[in-house]
């Protein structure tokens, strides 16, 4: 019987288990195959070989990812805690506010920011009548990382948010019963216990930021390409996918130490569960 | 509790952050000149232009065919899988199919999208000498991402279910597939509904994905902003923008009125019982 019904639940999930090896497991393996070969299809090392030339754009794709990443959780985790101490009308329709501008094409709010920062846009403009500025804004590095914390802000509010509504009060409560201050508390009570919350807020953030091509393109004005610009060009204008799957691939190999090394950091701390 | 000044102060900054540009798109829809910079005056014309413009109904057209399809595959494949991944035993295949699933979310999505793309060129060009990007591909690469969220939201209903539910339909006298539609499939609907929402809206929204595994003949609403923003954009697509903000907004604010009825009729309900 147990026999039957394992074999019984390996059918149904047959058809799956075939589109997932076909439409997954295959197109990552067509990522190495094309990273090892030349344009005839034989085997080189040209395209690795090649990836030197563009170690600037790796440091910058991974600096920029980072400041974004911090400035995010930075913004996110404060206000996810003050969110969840509120009451439950204002959380629902907070929560409301946050998940709408992720529905909207984020291409579209990614050029409105072009409105906005450009040097006679309307930021400008309401510094000019206050007797500040004209800043230079568009065009720039900061830009770029404005662009980034934008759009990726809500992917870090969302998780810390879901874990710190579902904390348990009592032992906030029970720390606070102990003793400790506020500030004790935030530090040795919540926190820690949010730490699943944060892990899958970097990653959600990281990643995209790490491997975006399109806001670097707009709000850094061509002068600030990162990973993602150079791989979309590979497939997009010079045609040359062989290197652009060497570059695919190391950005894959890159993220995946990223989060190894994230995950090995925050299961030593406190050795909670670590969701995702 | 009552929020506090610096509080909401901070809120409010949050906030007027996230909406700065939807609030400075929506203002420059109704320009009356062409720039999206300078504010001339009052018009609907953008509005009117829009409703007129072959190409990007065309391209709303499309977006929604693929949404529908690929959200629609997706759940039915996905569903299965769930049911199939739940009463599996463990074992070392079990464990490689579910590290499988989580590559799509884990992935960068540009990764996601020239993997794919290389596999269908090569394949392409094995088969036939005509371009293979298309209608075909783009179903084949949404239903792929869409698949791991339909499964994760389905697979902890299942674990939820009493697995002694199925039994006793059978027990009763329901053939397996009769139990299996007329007791388990009612209780795993809540999760079934939420990964095929969450599918659609994914698959409506997706660019960077269908951007590389789209061909010239079939274009997608992302696609055919991408393009226009390659160009300098006009306010036409500001309206548009507006236009699709506003339908999420009632969609939403629809949504959370009927979760909200059922919420009070449930704590009505049980009140009622006690």
């Amino acid at each position: 019987m147990q026999q039957r019904s394992s074999l019984k639940a390996r059918l149904i999930a047959s058809p799956y288990v075939a589109w997932s090896a076909l439409f997954i497991v295959a197109p990552m393996f067509f990522v190495v195959y094309y990273a090892f070969t030349d344009a005839a299809g034989a085997f080189t090392l040209a395209n690795i070989k090649a990836l030197s030339n563009y170690t600037e754009i790796f440091v910058r794709s991974i600096t920029f990812g980072l400041i974004a990443t911090v400035i995010c959780l930075l913004i996110a985790y404060p206000f996810a805690y003050i969110l969840s101490q509120s009451g439950a009308n204002v959380q629902r329709t907070m929560i409301l506010l946050i998940m709408l501008p992720m529905w909207m094409n984020f291409l579209i709010r990614t050029y409105s920011w072009m409105a906005l920062l450009q040097d006679t846009g309307l930021i400008n403009a309401i510094l000019g009548k206050l007797g500040i500025g004209p800043f230079h804004m568009i065009n720039t590095g900061g830009a770029v990382i404005l662009g980034m914390i934008y759009n990726f802000l809500p992917y870090m509010i969302l998780p810390i948010y879901s874990i710190l509504t579902k904390l348990d009060r009592s032992l906030i409560e029970a720390a606070e019963d102990l003793g400790s201050n506020r500030f004790n508390v935030i530090k040795k009570v919540v926190i820690p216990l949010s730490m699943p919350g944060v892990v899958s807020g970097i990653t959600m953030v990281f990643v995209p930021s790490v491997s975006t091509f399109y806001i670097s393109q707009k709000l850094g004005g061509g002068a600030f390409d990162l990973i993602g610009d150079t791989i979309e060009r590979q497939f997009q204008q010079a045609y040359n996918y062989n290197l652009g799957a060497s570059l695919s691939l190391v950005l894959m190999v890159l993220i995946l130490v990223c989060m190894a090394v994230m995950h090995r950091f925050t299961d030593n701390d406190e050795g909670g569960g670590m969701v995702i | 509790m009552k929020m506090k000044a610096p509080s909401k102060l901070y809120m409010f900054f949050v906030f007027l952050f996230l909406y700065a540009p939807i609030v400075v798109m929506i203002i420059y829809s109704f320009n009356s000149s062409e720039s999206t910079a300078v504010m001339t005056g009052f018009s609907l014309k953008w509005y009117e232009r829009l409703f007129h413009d072959e190409a990007t109904l065309r391209a709303l057209y499309n977006t929604l065919i693929l949404a529908v399809a690929s959200s629609v595959f997706s759940t039915v494949l996905g569903t299965a899988a769930a049911v199939g991944l739940d009463k599996w035993k463990k074992s070392p295949l079990r464990t490689g199919v579910m590290s499988v699933t989580n590559i799509p979310m884990m992935n960068p999505e540009i990764v996601t999208g020239i993997s794919m793309m290389l596999l269908f060129v090569f394949v392409g060009k094995l088969v036939t000498d005509e371009a293979v990007l298309g209608f075909g591909t783009l179903l084949i690469a949404h239903v792929t991402f869409n698949l791991p969220y339909i499964i994760l939201s389905v697979l902890p209903k299942l674990r939820q279910t009493d697995s002694n539910l199925a039994e006793a339909a059978e027990d009763l006298g329901c053939r397996p597939a009769q139990a299996f539609f007329k007791a388990v499939l009612p209780t795993i609907m809540p999760g079934i509904v939420t990964g095929l929402i969450m599918a659609f809206t994914l698959s409506l929204d997706d660019f960077i994905i269908s951007y590389f595994t789209s061909g010239p003949g079939f274009q997608t609403l992302p696609i055919a902003i991408f393009s226009m923003t390659k160009k300098r954009v006009k306010p036409d697509m500001y309206a548009l923008s507006s236009l699709i903000f506003a339908g999420i907004l009632i969609l939403l604010i629809l949504y959370n009125f009927a979760q909200a009825r059922s919420e009070s009729k449930n704590s009505k309900d049980s009140r009622d019982r006690v």
